[in-house]
Order: C-alpha cells, then structure tokens, then sequence
C-alpha cells in the first residue's frame, strides 16, 4: 500500500526524461561510480583494511585453487592490502584500486568508493581477517554490468585461506594477537582454499592463543554495492 | 538513497504485478544435525520494515525470540507495520530434518519476506533471513538461510533453563543430547550487533568440562535452513 502511494506521487511529480534517466543506460557515458559497503559480520575477527578493485574482465586477484600473489600473501599474512593494490595497479584492466581507511571491526561498516570507465565494471575486494595466520574475507569478479544508478547489489562474502602460511593459530604468527606479519616461507599447501576455520585452545590446538570466541562460520561479511551518480 | 532506489525501481517495473498480492507457498526445511527451530516467524512486508537487520542491534523483540523463542513481540511489531504474519506454522518446534509447509497471502506492498526462529540449543542464536524480495514470475525459488547470534546473550553453552531475557544460559536441548556441569565456555560476547553465529563449540565431557553441549553432535555450519517459495 505505502509503495503504490510513493510511486503515485514520484510518477505524478517526475517529468518523463527523468524516468528514462533512472530505467536506462546512456551508453555515451561509460563513467561509473559505485559504493561498496563493507559489513563486519564475525564475532571476533577485526578485518584488516579491505581493498576493492573495480576492473574489467580477465583480471583476477585471487583465484580459487591457485597460487596467491605476493601481493595477496602480504594481505593474508599481515593486513597490508598495498602489495595486493599494487599488482593491481599495475593491469591494465584495472579502473581503479582504493584501500579502505582502516580496520572494520565486528559488526563494524565502512563505505568505500570505486570509480572507472567501463561498461563492463566488475569488482574484487579482499581484506585479511587479523586473528587468523593467513585468512581473508574476498569477493573475486562480481559482475556490475546491470546495476542503474541508484540500484544496490547485496552479497555475502565467505573466508579463504591463501595457502601461505601454516595455521598454527600461535600468538608469534598471528597479527591480531601480536605475531609477525609477512614471512615469504610457503609453508602450507600454497593454492586458496575456503577457510577450513579455527581450530582453538578449546579445541585442543595446543599451540593456539585463540579461544573459541574467535570462531567463524561463513558467511563473514556483507557487501552491498550501490552505483551511484558519478 | 535506498528510498530513491525503492521508488525508481518501482517505476521501472510499471505493468508488472510486483506490488500486487500474493498467495505464496512456503516450504522451510531445517537442514542442521541436531538443532530444533523453536516457533518460527514468517512475515511478507514493506521495504521499510524488517524483523532484523545484519550487523544492527538486536530489538527487545528480537532478542526475546532469539534468547527464549517467543515470537509473541516480533509478530506485534510485523502487524503494527501492516505485514502480513504466519506464526508456528510447524505447530511447534521443527526438528532436524524436518520441514513444514504452508501458504502465506502478502497484501499488496509487502514485496519483502523475513523470517525467524530460535535455534536450541543455543544462547542467542536464530535461524533467519532479512528481506528476500518476493519473486513475481510463476516458479520455484529456493535460498539458504544463516544462523545468526542476536549478540544479546553471551555463548556460555550452559542448560540452565534460562529464556528470558536478559538470562544467562539455554533454555533446553529439546533432542536430549545434551549434558550437565560444565562450567561456561564464554562469560562475554565481544560482538554486540547481530552478526553470523560462530558455532557451537560444545566437548566431548557429558557430565563436565566447558560445555553442557556435545561438540560431536550440536555443532553446525552455514547454512542451516532451506526455504523454497513457489509463485503459483
């Protein structure tokens, strides 16, 4: 009832132009301008700064079953999404790689704006979740072709491992509980896989510091992508 | 911005039936291993009403649901906001393995479907889904649904008969798995938004130990629900 009375009055107060403007695409201008807002949905597990990157086919930041980079191992082992940006960067289907400002803490949100001159858009994000060894919350080739300005895209984002290092959940390898960052040793099965999770003390994982409040399940975070007026 | 989108989205689908009402069958299948659904929730409504919301704090109501399964609250504020409401159609608790089946009529606006119930056992956590669009093409639609933490409660995985709110402790472990004397597994959550369910982490101790739980038989992973709506 209260969406027939809305649309009533926007129908009634809006010139036709306007409504074309809002249904279709102008194919003349390729200038896109999205919203990526990222929602911590963990119980203890602080994002490291999220990167995105909006792009156009063939570019990949991770893929499933694959070898990370060494920009991704960098992300997955110590929070730094700058290696990952970096690589990015330097592809020429890239459009546009922005780092988010800082931690996104449980049940924590931060809005990060991707930009770019394409049709075609798609977008990748990835950011490390810091009280695991090498774990990461990543999102890899959404296709943002079909969204209108002002239309929004929900998603929910699961946890991989990059395959980097082993998942001693110790607190010398762990960054959120004091543990060193990167170490270029490959020293586990070196493709991404889904995370398998965390172990934890409670578990019996002798070498772990985490307890069991640092458990996740799938999905971990929110992701909804709103295109808007460049 | 999400108004705006609202609006012109409507606009965009003039001559379609999305605003108008529906009969739509509902089938909802509790997948876990041993984890019964209390009571659920069912409720089609506007774009600017929700039963929960991720990564928000949880409503009294809510949190009178997902500590202690009663819906009574959440169904008071669906119909205050003019949706349309089916309580308990399982006519009591789901149980692993089970589904229910059931129609439910959405008047014309209520183009959004949520639903809730309490997971048991468990402190504070509820099966759910926030905002499906309904679907408006004759077909079957299926999705697979969460289990969330209100964040209301802290997972000390102790049966103590508590649900009300605000009580520490799980009301039941209606499958009768579960033991006794463990001293708690978590005394604070550090997550106070609604956010998606850790786990019950549970031990392999009966009459002992963290847990009242049994990590061997209650825990579950994502998701734990199907939910199968089909437009005649």
């Amino acid at each position: 009832m209260k969406g027939s009375i809305k649309f009533g009055i926007i129908a009634a107060t809006l010139a036709s132009t306007l409504l074309l403007q809002g249904c279709n695409d102008d194919d003349n201008n390729m200038q896109r301008s999205f919203n990526v807002e990222v929602t911590n949905l963990s119980h203890q597990q602080p994002f490291a700064p999220v990167a995105a990157v909006l792009h156009t086919s063939g570019y990949t930041g991770f893929s499933r079953g694959s070898m990370a980079s060494n920009g991704l191992e960098l992300l997955a082992e110590s929070g730094d999404p700058g290696g990952f940006i970096a690589e990015a960067d330097s592809d020429n289907r890239v459009l546009n790689s922005v780092s988010g400002t800082g931690m996104i803490t449980p049940g924590g949100t931060e809005t990060i704006i991707v930009q770019g001159n394409s049709s075609q858009p798609r977008l990748s994000l990835a950011g490390m979740l810091v009280n695991t060894n090498d774990g990461f919350v990543g999102l890899s080739d959404v296709d943002l072709s079909g969204l209108n300005i002002g239309e929004s895209l929900q998603l929910h984002a699961r946890v991989y491992d990059a395959g980097t290092e082993a998942n001693t959940e110790a607190a010398t390898d762990v960054p959120g509980q004091g543990g060193e960052g990167i170490n270029a040793a490959r020293d586990d099965r070196n493709f991404i896989a889904v995370h398998p999770g965390i172990v934890s003390m409670d578990d019996g994982l002798t070498s772990s510091a985490l307890d069991a409040s640092f458990r996740f399940d799938n999905p971990a975070a929110r992701i909804i992508i709103t295109r808007t007026q460049p | 911005m999400k108004k705006q989108f609202t609006a012109l989205a409507a606009i965009c689908m003039l001559g379609s039936t999305s605003a108008m009402a529906q009969d739509l069958d509902i089938k909802i299948t509790n997948l876990t291993n041993a984890i019964h659904f209390t009571p659920l929730l069912v409720v089609a409504h506007d774009s600017n009403s929700h039963l929960f919301m991720e990564g928000s704090a949880a409503s009294d109501s809510l949190q009178a649901m997902a500590e202690g399964g009663d819906t009574s609250g959440l169904s008071t504020d669906a119909q205050a906001s003019g949706g349309n409401v089916i309580e308990n159609p399982a006519a009591g608790l789901l149980a692993p393995g089970s589904h229910t089946r059931f129609m439910l009529m959405s008047n014309d606006g209520n183009n959004q479907l949520s639903l809730t119930a309490m997971m048991l056992p468990t402190n504070d956590g509820f099966v759910g889904v926030d905002s499906i669009d309904i679907p408006t093409a004759k077909g079957t639609y299926t999705y697979y649904l969460n289990g969330y933490d209100a964040g209301t409660e802290a997972n000390d995985e102790l049966i103590t008969g508590g649900g009300a709110p605000g009580v520490a402790g799980i009301p039941a472990d209606p499958g009768g798995h579960a033991g006794t004397g463990g001293s708690g597994v978590a005394m604070t959550d550090s997550n106070n938004m609604i956010h998606i369910h850790r786990g019950n982490l549970g031990d392999s101790d009966a009459s002992g130990g963290r847990s009242d739980l049994d990590s061997s038989v209650h825990r579950w992973l994502n998701p734990v629900a199907e939910l199968v709506i089909t437009v005649n």
